[in-house]
């Protein structure tokens, strides 16, 4: 089967702008989850957040801000980024050689809320010309392709949080189908006070005050998430070809599994194992060559359960080093498991693994958690995992090319 | 190594003019229109007030109290849709491992109606910007993230495999089903219960529409108000409904003895990186997506026997798509009659490419393309068989659907009386 490769990234977090940046803040342990200061969150349940300030007419041309929320900006800015990186100019391959396939979670939710205001408030003709594509899920990928001239095969997949991975195995079957670039992963974000309150009632929110105990995944405190914005896009391309055009190639994308869990109140077994063996089995890769598993870390009791038994199921308990950044951004929708594949193919590179921050791993679970500061390590195969509200299982394996 | 083949088994359609598969062929074969002045809110603000609606009583089609609470109208129409076509598959699925059964569900907007609707509680009517936790829906974040009609639909039919919502704006109801085409063909299951579903009529979307003049307003002819490739056409009238499938690997289908619709043996989507919401003159990109649907299913142009349109009813993609046919086809767009149900039952956005997925293979079933309704003064700058009018009966062994819509994205997909497909 034909090899894909990730030869460009785009990170854009509430630790950092840019893929060094973002980066060194993780390996660092640098956490960007900070009070709201994007509208008063006061007077909300939640109110901690990973923001990712962003002065959009310093990257973006003029015609293109009333026209996109800022999560569309923050992709438009990743998307440029990866390109930067990958050293591709999409507009110089063939017609139809390039893509855009990402991940939405809730579309642009913050301009949404204005376009409703100005329609419960004013009336209809107060609605901005923009708000029939500026506010749906597929206004990243239309975006990105027009700014690039990506004319190939491109896609919008939703679900919840897995979909950052479900994209990336989407790019991946249409890289194989022939297409020579696709621009993949998903930036994500509805920090506005609608959004805010939507995302509340998922009941997994934190509602700690303090950024270092709001986050705390297998800890014996874990009390559930704090929701970020930000994620990463990656430049993906068959890897014989990158390799031909002198690509840098950060890694491979050697396996995809994808599972649903049984309905609630069903005996049978959570579908998160089977994800993880479906994609060790998809990468032809066992579990004693897994250096490394990013996470979901739900911080949700019950899920964090899950999630490590399944690690253990599969690895045996302690077996595998298991970390979760997303302690230092939050958990950002679309776009958390694209950035996790992002540090995973990071921690290839460098040969460190990011810590989980500000947790004590609860004398439960015998996960070995990569707690206090980054470990090196060697890292040739990591495992990403991520999981979707209503039941979705995802997981990637990443490896270095071989 | 040997392509799995895919085959549509089970259909169940919900869209305006007639809950089911059976009601839903009528309109079409009969050339009836659904559209009417909308009536799921007062119109009278809006610059266009007409729509085609599915009248629809969620608990006549088996939902409970608290699933009718906590879905939104348009993961209602999922989940009946897909229980249609699960039924309609004769599939005995409690001998179907859950695991190998997945499901990929079509929609551009979600559940905005929904969100919609809860804005207006939260916010006090829009009063205030610091909307009111307190007076959220527990069943918000399920509207926030429209993943939950994957959820619902696997729930519903107990689906353990691959399963996403796939948001391509308005080819979304194809490339739903182009996604799990390709699930079926890489093994990753064997089973897809697929489709789309959209239920966008309410009073933001309406506004959208109307502030870029995208609706049509012919007011005062509800009825006639779709118009496609008629020179009087003036917009496309917002519709809204599902469309569900049972599909399968063809050996297995076959084993059991399953009555097969028609095979889906291509399928390609292309962007045109041009404009959020403008088309190309040229029709280059839908042109491409055709040639490579058409390519993936080993079939020459000439082989088609029907086109089933995107025919929204605007000027702009009349055109675009007539170019992208004489593009792609050659000779042939000429020859093949070209149709667009739009004129019947309006444009449901991300869930019509479904919806005339399940028209295309009717129209293999039964041997009868539809008409194009409201087609009485055709525009002179067009110049194919649009089929005008009334359906004709005609041997129909394969068909070519296409799909265009917001940011860019051009689908097709070619469905084939399975026994007539190149092996």
């Amino acid at each position: 089967m034909t090899a894909v490769a990730v030869t460009g990234i785009g990170a854009i977090a509430p630790n950092g702008k840019g893929t060094d940046a973002y980066w060194k803040s993780t390996v660092e342990g640098l956490s960007g989850i900070v009070p709201v200061s994007r509208f008063d969150a006061s007077g909300y349940p939640a109110k901690l957040a990973g923001e990712v300030p962003f002065d959009a007419a310093a990257h973006l041309p003029s015609r293109l801000i009333p026209a996109t929320d800022h999560m569309t900006r923050l992709s438009l800015a990743a998307a440029e980024w990866a390109l930067q990186d990958a050293g591709v100019d999409p507009a110089e391959l063939p017609d139809f050689g390039a893509g855009v396939i990402t991940a939405s979670s809730a579309g642009g939710f913050e301009f949404g809320q204005r376009e409703l205001e100005n329609l419960w408030n004013k009336g209809p003709k107060y609605v901005s010309a923009y708000q029939s594509y500026a506010w749906f899920y597929a206004v990243n990928s239309g975006q990105i392709s027009i700014r690039h001239g990506m004319r190939g095969p491109s896609g919008v997949v939703v679900s919840d949080q897995a979909g950052g991975l479900d994209a990336i195995a989407q790019t991946r079957r249409q890289i194989r189908k022939g297409t020579q670039l696709i621009i993949s992963g998903g930036v994500d974000g509805s920090l506005c006070p609608w959004g805010w309150v939507a995302q509340m009632t998922d009941t997994r929110m934190s509602t700690s005050d303090d950024p270092e105990r709001a986050y705390l995944p297998f800890d014996p405190a874990a009390g559930g998430h704090v929701a970020g914005e930000g994620g990463a896009l990656l430049v993906m391309e068959e890897l014989e070809a990158a390799r031909r055009r002198g690509a840098r190639i950060y890694g491979e994308v050697a396996g995809y599994g994808a599972t649903m869990d049984p309905r609630p109140g069903s005996s049978r077994e959570p579908g998160l194992r089977r994800a993880i063996v479906t994609a060790l089995d998809d990468a032809g890769v066992n579990p004693d060559e897994v250096d490394v598993v990013f996470a979901d870390a739900a911080a949700v009791p019950e899920l964090d359960r899950i999630e490590a038994d399944a690690i253990d199921a599969v690895f045996g308990p302690g077996k595998v080093a298991v970390t979760a950044p997303k302690t230092m951004t939050g958990r950002l929708a679309a776009g958390a498991a694209s950035l996790d594949v992002a540090a995973a193919l990071l921690a290839i590179r460098d040969g460190v693994i990011p810590p989980t921050v500000h947790v004590s791993r609860a004398p439960e679970y015998s996960i070995d958690l990569v707690t206090g500061a980054a470990r090196e390590a060697q890292v040739r195969t990591a495992l990403v995992l991520a999981r979707g509200h209503g039941g979705f299982n995802s997981a990637v394996v990443v490896r270095a090319a071989r | 190594m040997i392509r799995r083949r895919v085959v549509i088994t089970g259909i169940g359609v919900l869209a305006p003019g007639g809950v089911g598969t059976k009601n839903f062929w009528s309109l079409l074969s009969e050339g009836r229109t659904a559209t009417r002045t909308l009536t799921h809110f007062d119109p009278t603000p809006y610059r266009s007030r007409i729509a085609a609606e599915v009248d629809f009583d969620p608990q006549e089609h088996g939902l409970r109290a608290q699933e009718i609470r906590r879905m939104d109208r348009a993961a209602q129409f999922a989940v009946v849709a897909g229980r249609e076509a699960a039924a309609d598959s004769g599939l005995e699925w409690s001998g179907v491992d859950p695991h190998r059964i997945g499901v990929t569900i079509g929609s551009a907007v979600g559940a905005t109606t929904s969100l919609e609707d809860e804005y207006r509680v939260v916010s006090d009517d829009g009063s205030a910007h610091l909307v009111d936790h307190t007076y959220a829906t527990p069943h918000l974040y399920d509207y926030l993230v429209p993943s939950s009609f994957a959820t619902e639909v696997a729930w519903a039919i107990g689906a353990e495999g691959p399963s996403t919502v796939v948001s391509t704006g308005c080819t979304s109801g194809i490339d739903a089903v182009g996604h799990a085409v390709e699930l079926i063909r890489e093994g990753a299951a064997d089973v897809m219960i697929t489709g789309a579903t959209e239920a966008p009529i309410s009073p933001i979307t309406v506004a959208c529409f109307d502030a870029i003049k995208a609706t049509s307003v012919h007011n005062d002819d509800p009825e006639h108000a779709s118009r496609p490739y008629d020179s009087t056409r003036n917009g496309f009238v917002l519709g809204e409904g599902a469309a569900g499938f049972v599909l399968e690997e063809y050996e297995s289908a076959k084993r059991r003895g399953a009555t097969i619709y028609a095979e889906i043996v291509g399928y390609a989507t292309r962007s045109n990186a041009y404009h959020m919401t403008g088309l190309r003159a040229d029709g280059a990109e839908m042109a491409e997506a055709i040639t490579a649907a058409l390519d993936e299913g080993r079939l020459n142009p000439a082989d088609l026997d029907y086109v089933n349109a995107h025919g929204s009813g605007t000027k702009q993609n009349d055109r675009h798509e007539t170019a992208a046919f004489k593009r792609s086809l050659g000779d042939h767009a000429y020859a093949v009659p070209v149709s667009s149900i739009k004129s019947m039952v309006g444009h449901s956005l991300g869930a019509i490419g479904s919806i005339e997925i399940a028209a295309s293979a009717l129209a293999i079933k039964n041997n009868v393309v539809p008409p194009t309704a409201n087609l009485h003064h055709q525009d002179p700058e067009l110049d194919l068989d649009y089929v005008p009018l009334t359906a004709r009966d005609w041997r129909t062994d394969r068909v070519l659907t296409v799909g265009s819509g917001f940011g860019g994205f051009q689908s097709a997909m070619v469905l084939s009386r399975p026994e007539r497909s190149a092996a």
